[in-house]
């Protein structure tokens, strides 16, 4: 395989792994826009949602459904277990606590669904059944495989739905206006509670999708394995600018590009110096680069105060 | 109408608003004036739900308001002008327009509104693109009004409409506010500059630290010695 094969095909691996983070972000980056709450049991969602893959393929397969049917199902899961946290957790939490109660629950919710999950279904990797075989794409030397084609397919799919669904429907520019203003949404007869639980379940919903695009490339699933996940969306959100959904989304793929370019790259460019080890340390060092240049992100604008 | 009986609310321990009541008849321009802090936007926000009361009534058309949601007030055709204009600034003035409008369960006249908005505020069309953010504080106040007028309101209440604004401008939303009131809303008005409240206003009340001291016809205010000692600078 020549360089510029290996290039390219890093590229795609890094677009399929930063659709990935791209979705979690999204998610990630609506909940935070619309309370300012970083929902650190976000990433646990994408967990939740993937045992639910791994539970309901057999039920599904034993219907004689596809296994890819099983996103259903997971979405539905995890936009309940979202707006279930919301409402029972947080809601009581922001009515009467500041932001620093709100942000220690969201850890304790985190901790709470990740050692319940354990106390389920034990600490052990678990695999998840094939969701899809596409078979892999050649074009000359260039091998793409159907995890990457499905990943990155679904992945543009759902952020293009997203950027439409909240610039064009009344849900959508109901989520916004309550993002900026919740007395003023009020007046306009949002009903701002109903609009916070909806942001909680298509975010949650979308941290399912993400799991099945997740466990397409990597069929396993633990009661950890959202954490990694929802730090670097974390960081890809941050990143993009935090509360932005086009910066999710870039932000998404950006880090999922750095990180598979420096795995591949870093030993060879550095003389074995830094190896691929590294490449987590890298992701977080340009983050706090781009932070320092660029404190609001990518593409998030500067806080104003408001008069 | 609009009736408001012993009304009361405090913040904690701090009692903003202390058992006042006032009423605006169908039809009516009511100005409620006094300095900062002496209780107006508390009774404005109290009025549409944003602020809970401590006691007393709100009655709007025969509907108790204490009782009603507060994203349910605008539908009883009650909007509100808040302080501060609150526009939704990462908003095109459009959007904002038609967030006015969000309310409405028959959108078939969102396009005419939007219309007769532009044809008030001319300057909102050129600018129907740009985020509100972007704009000054004089055509921000102008996308405030034009949001409540898309909610096709039958009483509209304006916080401090002319804050921060050239003599102009102020002169511009104060004609904008009568040409409503000929169209036959009723408009609840509270402003720090009583000269021009009082000169468009029917009646109007002076609120001093939470309690009403003075009411009746606006005309009569603004010639009373008092009034014009402490509001009219004369």
């Amino acid at each position: 395989m020549s360089g510029f094969v290996m290039f390219i095909s890093q590229i795609f691996n890094g677009l399929k792994i930063g659709s990935v983070y791209a979705l979690v972000a999204l998610g990630y980056t609506m909940v935070y826009g619309i309370i300012r709450l970083l929902n650190f049991a976000h990433g646990d969602f994408i967990m939740i949602g993937a045992y639910t893959l791994m539970l309901s393929i057999p039920a599904l397969a034993a219907m004689g459904m596809p296994a890819w049917t099983a996103v259903i199902p997971a979405t539905l899961v995890c936009a309940l277990v979202g707006v279930l946290v919301e409402r029972l957790a947080y809601k009581p939490v922001r009515e009467k606590g500041n932001s620093m109660t709100a942000l220690i629950t969201a850890i304790a919710m985190s901790l709470l669904l990740e050692n319940g999950s354990q106390a389920i279904f034990g600490a052990d990797y678990k695999t998840v059944p094939t969701i899809v075989s596409i078979p892999t794409l050649t074009i000359g030397q260039l091998k793409i495989d159907g995890a990457t084609i499905v990943s990155i397919v679904l992945g543009v799919v759902m952020m293009v739905a997203m950027q439409l669904y909240v610039k064009r429907t009344k849900q959508g520019k109901a989520m916004r206006a309550v993002s900026e203003d919740k007395e003023a949404s009020l007046l306009m007869g949002i009903n701002v509670n109903g609009t916070i639980t909806l942001t909680f379940a298509i975010g949650s919903g979308l941290a399912a999708i993400a799991a099945l695009m997740y466990c397409v490339s990597y069929p396993q699933v633990s009661p950890t394995m959202g954490m990694m996940l929802g730090l670097k969306a974390f960081v890809a959100a941050v990143l993009g600018g935090i509360g932005s959904i086009p910066g999710a989304m870039v932000g998404g793929l950006a880090i999922g590009l750095i990180e598979s370019l420096t795995k591949a790259y870093i030993g060879t460019i550095t003389g074995g110096v830094i190896t691929s080890a590294f490449s987590d340390a890298i992701v977080f060092a340009i983050l706090i680069i781009v932070l320092l240049v660029r404190p609001s992100g990518l593409m998030g604008e500067p806080e104003t105060e408001k008069v | 109408m609009l009736d408001i009986k012993n009304l009361s609310v405090s913040y904690g321990a701090i009692d903003a608003v202390k058992g006042i009541s006032l009423h605006v008849d169908d039809g009516e321009i009511v100005s409620l004036i006094g300095a900062n802090g002496a209780g107006k936007t508390t009774t404005l926000h109290t009025i549409t739900g944003l602020v809970p009361a401590r006691s007393g009534s709100i009655v709007f058309n025969g509907q108790d308001l204490l009782k009603t949601k507060a994203n349910k007030i605008v539908t009883l055709g009650m909007a509100h002008v808040p302080e501060g204009r609150h526009v939704f600034t990462r908003m095109s003035v459009q959007e904002n327009l038609e967030m006015g409008a969000y309310s409405l369960k028959d959108t078939s006249h969102v396009a005419e509104d939007l219309d007769k908005v532009y044809t008030y505020f001319p300057r909102l069309k050129e600018r129907r693109r740009q985020l509100a953010g972007t704009l000054s504080g004089g055509e921000q106040q102008m996308v405030a009004m034009g949001r409540a007028i898309m909610s096709r309101p039958n009483t509209i209440l304006m916080d401090e409409p002319s804050m921060g604004l050239s003599p102009k401008l102020v002169k511009e939303i104060f004609r904008i506010i009568e040409k409503l009131h000929e169209e036959g809303i009723t408009v609840l008005l509270v402003e720090q500059n009583a000269k021009m409240a009082l000169s468009i206003a029917d009646r109007a009340y002076v609120l001093e630290t939470g309690r009403i001291t003075m009411e009746g016809k606006a005309s009569d205010l603004l010639h009373d010695e008092k009034v014009r000692k402490a509001y009219l600078g004369a």
